[in-house]
Parts: C-alpha cells; sequence; structure tokens
C-alpha cells in the first residue's frame, strides 16, 4: 500500500465517524428533552460535522482525483464509507445517545491529543482544533452519565441498559490493520495501544462514579472500517445523500 | 417559580464580555445544578463569542425592588442636580476627571 493511500483511508475513517455520529445527533434537533439540552446537542453535532469537513477536504486532497468534501460526504455508496458501526447506532433514548457518545468522546478526545503529535501537519493541525471541542464534549456526555447513573433508580436502570446494549460495537474503536501500522511506523499515526488505555481508564473513572457496571467484554461487532454496517446505516444514508441525489448539482 | 416540582429551577445567567468588564445579565435558563447551570449557559449564551466568564445565580436568590415601590424610591431624585459634580470648577491640566 502507497504512504498516499494509507493516509487517505486513515484521514476517511476519522472523518466518516464524525461525519455518521453528527448526522445521528442532527436527529435530536427540535426534540431535545429541554431546551438547553437541545442546544448544547446541536452545538456538539455541527462541531462533529465541522471536524468532519475538514478532515474530508484534507481526505481528497490527499486522495488527488479532485474529490471535494461534498463528493466524498454526499456521493458514496453505503460500502464506501469506513466509520465504526457504533456512531451509526440509532439513537435510541437519550441515555442511549449519551452513553454512546460518551464512549465516542472517550476514545475521540486521547486520539486528537495524540494527533497533535503527527508528523503530518495537516492532520496535527485539524487535530489542534479538533482537542478544545472534543474536551467539552467528553465533559457534557460524562456529566451526563453521572447524572443518569447516580440519579433515580429508572434513569439508573435505562442508562446501564444502553451501555450494555452499545458496549459490543466498542471494540472496533480499537481494530487496527495495515494503513494503521504504515502511519504508526511513519510518526503519522499514534500507536492505539496507548488511546485504549487512555479510553478504558476514563471510562472506568466515569463509570465508578456514575456507580454504573463496566460490561464484560464479550463478542465484539466489526465490519465498520471496511464498509460492512448495520441494517439502519442505508437508511441513514438515504436521508442524509437525498437531496444531492435527486439535484445532483444544484446550488443556493 | 418552580411550580411544578418537577421542573428543574430557574437560573439567572451573567456573562462577562472581557476581562475587566462588568457581568452582565444576559437571560435565564433551567438547571438542576450550579454546574449545569454554568454548562447550559455556555450552550445557550456563549456561542458566538460572546464572553469568557459566566455567573449563574438561582433566581430564588435574586431580591428585587416593586414596581409600586417607583414613585418614592425614584422620583426625589427628579429636582436634586447638586448631586451631580457639575458645580465645581475644573482644575486647569486634569484630564481624566
Amino acid at each position: 500500500m502507497s504512504m498516499s493511500n494509507a493516509l487517505f483511508t486513515y484521514t476517511l475513517r476519522r472523518a466518516d465517524d464524525l461525519l455518521i455520529l453528527s448526522q445521528r445527533l442532527g436527529e435530536w434537533c427540535g426534540h431535545g428533552p429541554v431546551l438547553e439540552e437541545d442546544i448544547a446537542l446541536t452545538n456538539r453535532t455541527l462541531d462533529h460535522l465541522g471536524e468532519a469537513r475538514n478532515l474530508l477536504t484534507y481526505a481528497g486532497q490527499v486522495e488527488g482525483k479532485g474529490r471535494s468534501e461534498d463528493d466524498l460526504a454526499y456521493l458514496r455508496m453505503e460500502r464506501e464509507f469506513t466509520n465504526v458501526k457504533l456512531v451509526e447506532t440509532p439513537n435510541g433514548n437519550y441515555a442511549h445517545t449519551l452513553v454512546r457518545s460518551f464512549l465516542f468522546d472517550a476514545y475521540h478526545l486521547p486520539l486528537m491529543q495524540a494527533l497533535l503529535e503527527s508528523k503530518d501537519e495537516q492532520l496535527a493541525a485539524i487535530a489542534g482544533k479538533a482537542v478544545k471541542e472534543a474536551t467539552y464534549h467528553l465533559r457534557h456526555s460524562s456529566e451526563w452519565l453521572i447524572r443518569f447513573g447516580d440519579g433515580t433508580e429508572e434513569s439508573h436502570q435505562r442508562a446501564q441498559a444502553a451501555l450494555d446494549a452499545i458496549w459490543t460495537y466498542t471494540g472496533e474503536l480499537f481494530e487496527t490493520d495495515a494503513v494503521d501500522a504504515e502511519l504508526v511506523k511513519a510518526g503519522i499515526a499514534p500507536d492505539i495501544a496507548s488511546i485504549q488505555e487512555a479510553w478504558s481508564k476514563t471510562v472506568d473513572a466515569v463509570l465508578a462514579e456514575a456507580t454504573l457496571k463496566r460490561p464484560e467484554d464479550g463478542f465484539m461487532a466489526t465490519g465498520g472500517r471496511n464498509g460492512l454496517h448495520t441494517e439502519q446505516m442505508g437508511f441513514l444514508l438515504a436521508e442524509m445523500q437525498h437531496v444531492t441525489r435527486a439535484y445532483p448539482g444544484a446550488t443556493w | 417559580m418552580s411550580e411544578n416540582p418537577n421542573n428543574w429551577p430557574l437560573w439567572e445567567i451573567f456573562i462577562q464580555s472581557k476581562r475587566g468588564l462588568e457581568h452582565k445579565h444576559v437571560g435565564s435558563l433551567h438547571a438542576a445544578d450550579a454546574q449545569m447551570a454554568i454548562e447550559n449557559a455556555r450552550d445557550v449564551y456563549t456561542r458566538r463569542q460572546e464572553g469568557n466568564s459566566i455567573w449563574a445565580v438561582l433566581a430564588d436568590n435574586l431580591h428585587s425592588s416593586r414596581p409600586e415601590d417607583a414613585e418614592s424610591f425614584y422620583d426625589p431624585a427628579d429636582d436634586k442636580v447638586y448631586r451631580h459634580p457639575t458645580f465645581y470648577t475644573m482644575p486647569e491640566g486634569a484630564k481624566y476627571i
């Protein structure tokens, strides 16, 4: 695999995680449990989308085939998306949404912090902007996890149920293949083991405070990084891409 | 406030736009506690770079003057021009008074 191929795939994977998560979170817009949370979640959604745009633009440049951020977001097919399945899982109830974000945030922040040291200047610059936002995201989702877990009997039970249901999607965050190996060797990507360690520490600390139980590692979902997605992904893309596909080249 | 016990209490939010300036009242919001109030204020009131510091005060802790007191409170000041420092001669060369 050539270096630019690996860098393209690596950048696209990061971009797709954020793009798809922002699409999912965007579904809450106007439906948040209270006005303040609705705005908080929409802010976060746009943060994710902004970061995805930077990464998609850069991926297009690295690829060198003239594809723009829009081409990559709106004109790829399901099998070409490389996000983890975690971010495409349906929103469920609010506990489910926040647990999913927490498990992603706890991974995303240390990843962005590590990418600050990347030998690829563009990735390091994108990470520089992302770190501040990611710090707030993790704070926001951690707070809610603690409130749910350490709240009422019902909120505790719902948060635990969400955690148990989503846990199977966390293994994929730490999968590596030849793409990662090549970029780690080149000093462009961090070693995923250090990210997993940071993630695990955060998860343990927050779950302990939330009085929630960390699920046992069992079967872990896989395939997203190579374009194999859950059955919900097609519906998500249909909604996300339908305007672009129905009116090709439309502008306003 | 909070007639319904299930509602979160109301908080009044004050934002400081720049270091050294005062905190100005910007509005109110609901939150379960002070920490949530400050985080909600961050999300609701500082999205467009309005501030760099937030105060949140439980609305129940704010005490206000009553509109019906307005006449006795404020009108007596109308004809007391001597309370304004306009009867002093400015010393020559004093720029910042």
